[in-house]
């Protein structure tokens, strides 16, 4: 089973970080992800661009596009980033969603991703 | 009156399990719990206006007791097996009547949860509900599970005790070992979750360790003459009595070994290490005792001594015969690490180098790190250190590793240097 991890924190915090404490979070998600993929369960994961650089897209009934610069919603915790990985079932999913060095320093949301029904 | 909250709160954990116990036993699991949360939720409604009755347990006991008996005569209206329910809303009457004030049967009800049909699993999640009232979405954040999933597997426990009728008592002499064992194990269970290693490195709690040392007291207090029921208790103290010294003033992480003996909680020491000796008087060693003994090993820093780490290795050993537990190998090489050197400790720690359970065991590459690095193996100790890194969960021991990968990255650099100009 699939399941994404949607990892939200507070990208202004992040930013104001002094420089050595930057680089230990990043040591830190580093050896996350190196964990995940020796253990076999990684299938996908990047941090994003921040927020401020985002585009919306809106196609109305009309058929009219709008398209606008900038986030979606103005929230304290954006997200920043993402994995996606391959465990049995949520209860492991849970487990390293909580190793993720993003659930101490902001949240982790496991959602499970939508299996397509197999072709017979 | 702000009190009432509170009040209800202390209530609770004084008298959840005991009132539960007792309806439990006249009307049935089910009946019980639901009559019992109305009486919790009418005590927070009229304590805070009528004040905090004066024996505040009769109170919610009685009106437990009337829910309970409105629930089971509305069930027999609504029931074609009218009579039967009838009959068993008399008796569950009658029984009231009969026996007041209540005894305790939460060791029962402990007893209930660790039953054999009741999955390994859910024991400890079920006995934190039933007899301290803990909801699940508590449990569920210690024992890092959904709350949803958490909130299933409790309905469908206690389904299981209702329906397959699952005695609420302390079980015959024959199977008493065997089932105390199971209590035992569960409580240690709720006392550990969360924790990858509970006595020896990681200090995160989750608030259960209070919980589950309650629930040890509980047995050791019902049931003295059972030595391992002292050992649980003995062993959770002392890991207890060290929960302020793994934080340093700026909340960093301080291992065993480095911690200031002097911030241990001596009173709770000491109580453990009579527990521990009223224990070894039964002359029946058991696991718990055993691990006791090994948390009052490393408990004689508080004198000023250092520990013995050859007993420890022993003590270890002795452990490890009676469980097989990886874990326990594990501990015992990291013991022998201490007794014999670092590198014979990493030849004791090379066994489990293909073990598939250590792939993701967060200790073994905290363990195989500290011991390469004392070998001076600085490049392999920082790939270690990496590796446990990313398995952490608690911030605070993140940090401390980094710290020491980052010591490891500066000797391997001055090793190579070293190696250049000669």
């Amino acid at each position: 089973m699939q399941y994404i991890f949607h990892l939200f924190s507070d990208e202004k915090g992040y930013a104001a970080l002094p420089e050595a404490q930057r680089q230990a979070a990043s040591g830190a998600y580093m050896a996350y992800t190196q964990a995940l993929k020796d253990a076999g369960v990684w299938v996908a994961g990047d941090r994003l661009r921040p927020v401020s650089e985002s585009t919306q897209i809106h196609v109305g009934t009309d058929g009219k596009t709008t398209v606008l610069d900038g986030p979606y919603a103005d929230t304290k915790e954006q997200l920043a980033g993402y994995y996606i990985v391959d465990v049995p079932d949520l209860d492991e999913a849970i487990k390293w969603a909580a190793r993720c060095p993003g659930a101490s320093h902001g949240t982790v949301e496991v959602r499970a991703i939508w299996e397509l029904p197999v072709p017979a | 009156m702000g009190t009432a909250g509170p009040s209800v709160e202390l209530a609770a954990r004084e008298s959840y399990g005991k009132l539960l116990a007792y309806l439990a036993a006249r009307c049935g699991l089910d009946v019980a719990e639901d009559a019992l949360a109305d009486a919790f939720a009418a005590a927070l409604e009229r304590w805070p206006v009528d004040g905090v009755p004066r024996n505040p347990e009769a109170w919610l006991l009685v009106t437990a007791r009337n829910r309970a008996l409105d629930a089971m005569r509305r069930r027999g209206r609504e029931s074609n097996m009218l009579e039967r329910v009838a009959r068993a809303t008399q008796d569950a009457q009658r029984a009231f009547e009969v026996e007041s004030p209540p005894q305790d049967d939460r060791l029962g009800m402990l007893f209930a949860c660790a039953h054999p049909a009741i999955a390994q699993a859910v024991r400890a999640p079920l006995m934190l509900q039933i007899v301290l009232g803990l909801d699940a979405v508590r449990i569920a954040s210690a024992f890092l599970i959904a709350p949803a999933t958490m909130g299933q597997r409790l309905v469908r426990a206690k389904r299981k005790i209702v329906s397959a009728r699952i005695p609420l008592r302390v079980p015959q002499a024959e199977s008493f070992p065997e089932r105390l064992d199971a209590v035992l194990a569960a409580i240690y269970a709720a006392f550990g979750q969360g924790w990858d290693d509970p006595t020896e490195t990681d200090p995160r709690t989750r608030g259960l360790a209070r919980e589950a040392i309650w629930l040890g007291r509980l047995v050791a207090g019902a049931r003295p003459e059972e030595p391992e029921a002292s050992g649980l208790l003995a062993l959770m103290l002392h890991a207890h009595a060290r929960r302020h010294a793994r934080r340093n003033r700026a909340q960093a992480y301080v291992p065993l070994d480095a911690q200031d003996a002097g911030q241990w909680d001596a009173a709770m020491i000491e109580e453990a290490e009579g527990l521990l000796a009223r224990a070894a008087r039964a002359n029946r060693p058991g696991r718990f005792q055993l691990e006791a003994a090994i948390q009052s090993a490393h408990a004689v820093r508080r004198l000023g001594r250092e520990p013995d780490w050859d007993a420890i290795v022993l003590l270890y050993e002795a452990l490890l015969r009676l469980t097989g537990s990886p874990v326990v190998a594990l501990n015992r090489a990291v013991a022998f690490g201490q007794s014999c050197g670092a590198r014979a400790g990493l030849e004791a720690l090379d066994v489990f180098a293909r073990d598939p359970r250590m792939v993701n065991y967060q200790p073994y590459w905290a363990a195989r790190a500290d011991m390469l690095a004392r070998c001076g193996e600085a490049g392999l100790a920082r790939a270690a250190y990496e590796r446990a890194l990313g398995l952490t969960i608690d911030p605070a021991v993140r940090a401390y590793l980094a710290s020491r990968q980052e010591e490891m990255i500066d000797a391997d650099n001055l090793a190579r240097k070293r190696i250049r100009v000669p």
